[in-house]
């Protein structure tokens, strides 16, 4: 019903942000890892398990940050590639004894590939199409990791349990000599803790970087950036590998962390759940993907909380007073404490 | 031969379920120039508010008039209430919104109508159509209204100056407002619009796919496959019910790729 030749004069999708936007200043940044390495040392486990999830849907929401807050594609599919991530890991430690640390590089180099292959074809699609082919492949995934033909390798329908690894000997030994002793859930949290800041310092020098900017040139203007002579297509498709590589760490880690994985824990909700992630967090602040994650994790929890047969409106209305307060997310609030204690200092 | 031709049948048959409710989606498309994912979840509501007023002893035709005013005042109050203070806000931020209500309406209608399936009844009867036993008289009702409701649509953007109007308010705002288009209500409109056609979806697809709050879910699973699930899962072997989903998958995927802007979709020229 349109016409033949629209004129498309509207702002782009996903808004600009520059690039120092996109990042904390020092100090900051030093405060919020204090906190993420003290805060497990004076809590039960269970919420070490809740903080190490915490860094993992962190690091989920992360990669779909670079994917569509830096190249401005939108992704539902996150959570097949996750499922990769968390199949590979699963797999390599039940199938071939590898060890857990060892599976996370190859679930994440399986996912970079798969997501480059995935970025081929999404490549010609853009806004609702890309959507709705991503969508297509979260809702195959769980389908795809039942067949039967897989079933000696993903285990059916009834999944893969995983061993949850103990902390490494040397640091056993060593804690041992102030008479201290490490549980696995709290090993586990500081080994995803340490993943979680090396990919976060790669992110933030990647989108620092020239790819970063050829990510960006390509989110606010793609004909202008293939004017400057940015091959469109290559980092188009690069921006779907490293998302996808970095979200099949992150499916790996879960994996460990859930000592389980099943074809039904990776459904189209895990790909809404991390969009909302993203939202809440603000698209395009990386800082804010753990604000995000720690909204996914913990609002359903707490809309239980409040009412159980309605525990899906009390989610709705908080995610909408969430978007009514800050429609940017959680770099609005960032921003405008930001310029407050600015202000501040002055005086 | 004859197989063929029950199989296409059939597939029709489904076929009309989504093209019913992909015309409420489509309607929604055209007025705010993205997709409601609530768009199901709206119809399903709908469609439980009719069954309540039959419930409580309204003749079949007298619900279905009353739903269709009371959805298109639903949708035009979601518009005002929960949408109108987001205007400005980035899209994905609305993407986010639509699944909010996406949540809530499921939950509520879970509370107030509970997660049991419900008989919904049809007025063109079920017995076999044409005499054949794969397509009833309801099915062949449901497209015929679908196709009626499509030339009305068609009508109405096309040919009157509220359609052109809404057109323009969804496609270039600025202009729009410039020409002396009240760019805000026609959004409003056209939520009233999209939530009294998806009612009308709703309705109809009811006493086929039973009335409960998933009942939407279903249908957009199943809008990834059509006529070729009953194809493929004929001819091809080897091609069981598993495999269904992949193959439509990859069916999406050929297509986006090959029509970059879907089937019948003209590409649009992007001015700098």
């Amino acid at each position: 019903m349109s016409a033949v030749q629209e004129v498309v004069t509207a702002a782009p999708a996903i808004e600009a942000v520059p690039k120092r936007a996109m990042t904390l200043g020092n100090g900051t940044s030093l405060l919020v890892l204090a906190l993420l390495i003290m805060v497990p040392l004076f809590v039960k486990n269970f919420i070490i398990f809740q903080m190490t999830m915490l860094l993992v849907y962190g690091l989920a929401v992360l990669a779909l940050n670079i994917l569509t807050g830096g190249s401005g594609q939108f992704s539902l599919g996150q959570s097949a590639f996750y499922a990769v991530g968390a199949y590979t890991s699963a797999i390599l430690m039940e199938h071939a004894g590898v060890n857990y640390a060892l599976t996370l590089p190859v679930a994440g180099l399986v996912c970079f590939v798969f997501g480059f292959l995935f970025g081929q074809p999404a490549l010609r699609l853009s806004g609702v199409y890309l959507a709705l082919a991503t969508f297509a492949l979260a809702t195959a995934m769980p389908q795809l990791l039942k067949l039967g033909y897989f079933e000696y390798w993903t285990g059916g329908v009834q999944g893969l349990v995983v061993t949850k690894p103990d902390a490494p000997e040397i640091v056993q030994s060593v804690l041992s000599w102030f008479h201290l002793k490490m549980s696995q859930d709290m090993w586990l949290y500081y080994f995803t803790l340490a993943i979680t800041i090396a990919i976060y310092i790669f992110s933030v020098n990647l989108l620092k970087s020239r790819s970063g900017r050829a990510f960006m040139a390509i989110r606010d203007n793609e004909i202008a950036a293939s004017a400057m002579g940015i091959d469109v297509a290559l980092y188009k498709t690069l921006a779907f590998g490293v998302s996808a590589g970095i979200t099949g760490v992150a499916g790996g880690l879960g994996a460990i962390a859930v000592q389980f994985v099943a074809p039904d824990s990776f459904t189209i909700q895990l790909a809404i759940a991390l969009f909302l992630g993203m939202v809440v967090g603000g698209v395009g602040w990386l800082p804010g993907s753990i604000i995000g994650s720690a909204f996914i994790i913990f609002v359903p929890n707490i809309a239980e909380g409040i009412s159980k047969g309605l525990s899906g409106a009390v989610f709705g209305i908080i995610l909408f007073l969430v978007i009514f307060l800050v429609p940017h997310g959680a770099r609005q609030v960032a921003l405008v404490a930001q310029h407050l204690i600015g202000q501040f200092k002055k005086r | 031969m004859e197989l063929f031709i029950n199989q296409i049948l059939a597939g029709i048959a489904t076929g009309a379920i989504y093209a019913c409710m992909a015309l409420a989606v489509v309607m929604i498309y055209q007025a705010i120039d993205h997709l409601n994912f609530a768009q199901g979840e709206m119809a399903m509501f709908s469609t439980f508010i009719s069954w309540q007023l039959m419930q409580w002893g309204v003749p079949y035709w007298g619900a279905f008039l009353l739903t269709l005013i009371l959805s298109f005042i639903g949708g035009i109050l979601i518009e005002r209430l929960l949408f109108k203070p987001l205007t400005k806000a980035p899209i994905l931020t609305h993407v986010a919104g639509f699944i909010a209500l996406f949540a809530i309406i499921n939950s509520v209608a879970g509370l107030i109508w509970d997660f049991t399936i419900k008989q919904y009844p049809t007025p063109f009867g079920s017995s076999p159509f044409l005499g054949s036993q794969l397509i009833s008289t309801h099915q062949a009702g449901m497209i015929g209204v679908t196709v009626l409701l499509l030339i009305a649509l068609y009508v109405f953007f096309q040919f009157t100056r509220f359609g052109l109007a809404m057109r323009a308010a969804a496609s270039v705002p600025e202009s729009a407002r410039l020409v002396g288009v009240n760019t805000s209500w026609m959004i409003a409109l056209g939520w009233g619009m999209a939530a009294a056609i998806g009612s009308i979806a709703g309705m109809l697809i009811a006493p086929v796919v039973f009335l409960e709050p998933n009942m939407m879910g279903a249908v957009v699973g199943g809008f990834l496959v059509g006529i070729i699930e009953n194809l493929a899962g004929t001819y091809i072997p080897g091609v069981g019910n598993e495999l269904k989903l992949p193959i439509a998958l990859a069916l999406i995927i050929t297509v986006l790729v090959v029509k970059p802007a879907g089937l019948f979709g003209r590409p649009i020229v992007k001015r700098v």
